[in-house]
């Protein structure tokens, strides 16, 4: 199989996934039975991306891997082709998303003492099923507490690579400093660790 | 700590919040002869997402400077919406009137006079002023992360278009038959555990109890314990007829004998 052959094996498999493909799992794929690098796949996949870079459809780089989307100049008209309006959040459920993504690992009661109201079930439930947060442990106090944190697929959502590409915030006040340091470090070992963040949960134990 | 003197001798006319203006003069009370929808005032009051929310409001809506936080004027204006949602019967969430107790405590505390060749005091406003700029701070980023691209609203992944539009479906796994049963096992099992346990008033009374032995025993002879149960009262009976006895007993009404252990047992009045 030649390279513009396996261009096209890539191209339909990615096309035909709902869900972002990694260039792990394309690799892994057809090496199994054709000599193929991961560096090919890459170089292959960069390829694709700019064949595409000028049509509606783009091939997109997120969190979990590539995928195809429209491109956000024609995503209006696909809004405005079907009758149901994109789902619209309240003010309370981007507060406490806000507070997962910037202060995570965090508690509810963590939430709940930013917002100095009581977090409502559904809210959080909401964002578990969305599967934009997850829980990443407990935190070693006393009830021990679930701790939240974000999904690859919260970024994915938001066409992001990690969550240093997040809109940044301003410092809390100067004694917080320190600790928002090392949250920062987490977040981005929860954004660039390959499989699941159980590894992460030492840290966090350390840092509580 | 340097609090404005004026804080505390406010002319509450000058708090007043202006429900509108018109032609430039504030009005301060609804005009009686004005209709408004019952919940007009209200939707403007559910708005807010909690008394931190309520009290950035009133602080920006003044222009004053958080870190110059004016205690007095605040909790004033504070109290004049929380009144008001009262009045509208509003259900208050318990934050609000928390936060009321604690404006009234900061309040009461920059009363008392600063020792200066004290250790240096803490500013009783601290705390609260750090709230608020933290909570502004997520305020802020939680309208700024809304404004970012997301999926399904901003760009569409392919095939997700439809996906969002319809529910997914589930399409369903063939179950084998012995996996079933036991799932069957494990519901019946569960719901043994989380059945409720009913606590019923006792049908048996020991006072009760203790009356018929008392009219059925005799003072002469000896009659055996197993006699005076009851087959139809079967465990319950037991248990309350053994408590009559021995509480019989301790008030030296009747008398006991049992030869060894494990034989039979004798009573009779005393």
């Amino acid at each position: 199989m030649n390279k513009e052959e396996q261009k096209k094996v890539i191209e339909s498999i990615i096309f035909s996934s709902p869900s972002p493909v990694s260039v792990d799992s394309i690799h892994n794929f057809l090496s199994k039975e054709h000599d193929i690098n991961r560096d090919t796949v890459k170089e292959l996949l960069a390829s694709i991306e700019s064949e595409h870079e000028n049509t509606p459809v783009i091939l997109k780089k997120v969190a979990s891997g590539y995928i195809f989307q429209i491109s956000e100049k024609y995503s209006e008209w696909v809004t405005n082709f079907y009758p149901d309006k994109p789902q619209k959040y309240s003010r309370a459920f981007m507060e406490t998303l806000a507070l997962i993504v910037y202060k995570q690992p965090i508690t509810r009661s963590e939430i709940e003492a930013v917002r100095g109201v009581a977090v409502s079930h559904n809210i959080m439930k909401n964002l578990l099923e969305l599967e934009w947060i997850k829980i990443l442990g407990n935190k070693e106090v006393p009830g021990r507490p679930m701790l939240y944190g974000t999904t690859k697929k919260f970024l994915d959502s938001h066409n992001l690579n990690s969550l240093s590409g997040l809109p940044e915030i301003k410092d809390v006040d100067t004694s917080q400093n320190t600790e928002n340091s090392e949250q920062t470090q987490i977040n981005l070992n929860i954004s660039e660790g390959n499989g699941e963040n159980d590894n992460n949960l030492d840290d966090f134990d350390n840092i509580h | 700590m340097d609090t404005d003197p004026q804080d505390h001798i406010d002319s509450p006319e000058n708090i007043k919040i202006p429900l509108a203006y018109i032609k430039g003069k504030p009005l301060e009370k609804i005009p009686s002869d004005l209709y408004l929808p019952p919940d007009a005032l209200k939707i403007i009051l559910e708005s807010f997402e909690g008394p931190l929310d309520l009290l950035l409001y009133l602080i920006r809506k003044q222009n004053f400077d958080i870190l110059e936080l004016p205690v007095a004027k605040i909790t004033e204006q504070y109290m004049q919406y929380i009144g008001l949602m009262e009045d509208l019967k509003l259900e208050l969430a318990a934050e609000y009137l928390l936060m009321a107790a604690t404006l009234a405590e900061i309040k009461s505390k920059m009363l008392l006079p600063v020792h200066s060749d004290l250790e240096e005091e803490e500013d009783p406003r601290q705390e609260l002023i750090r709230r608020l700029r933290e909570y502004e701070i997520f305020k802020e980023a939680s309208i700024n992360l809304d404004s970012i691209p997301r999926s399904s609203r901003d760009f569409y992944n392919i095939n997700s278009v439809k996906y969002v539009k319809t529910k997914k479906e589930e399409v369903p796994e063939k179950v084998d038959l012995v996996q079933l049963a036991t799932i069957l096992n494990d519901i019946i099992i569960r719901n043994k555990i989380l059945s409720a346990h009913d606590i019923k008033r006792d049908i048996l009374s020991v006072r009760e109890k203790m009356a018929f032995i008392l009219d059925t025993m005799s003072s002469e002879d000896y009659t055996e314990f197993t006699s005076i149960l009851k087959q139809e009262e079967g465990k319950h009976g037991l248990i309350v007829t053994l408590l009559a006895v021995l509480e019989l007993i301790k008030v030296g009404l009747i008398d006991c004998l049992q030869a060894e252990p494990f034989s039979k047992i004798y009573i009779k009045l005393m």
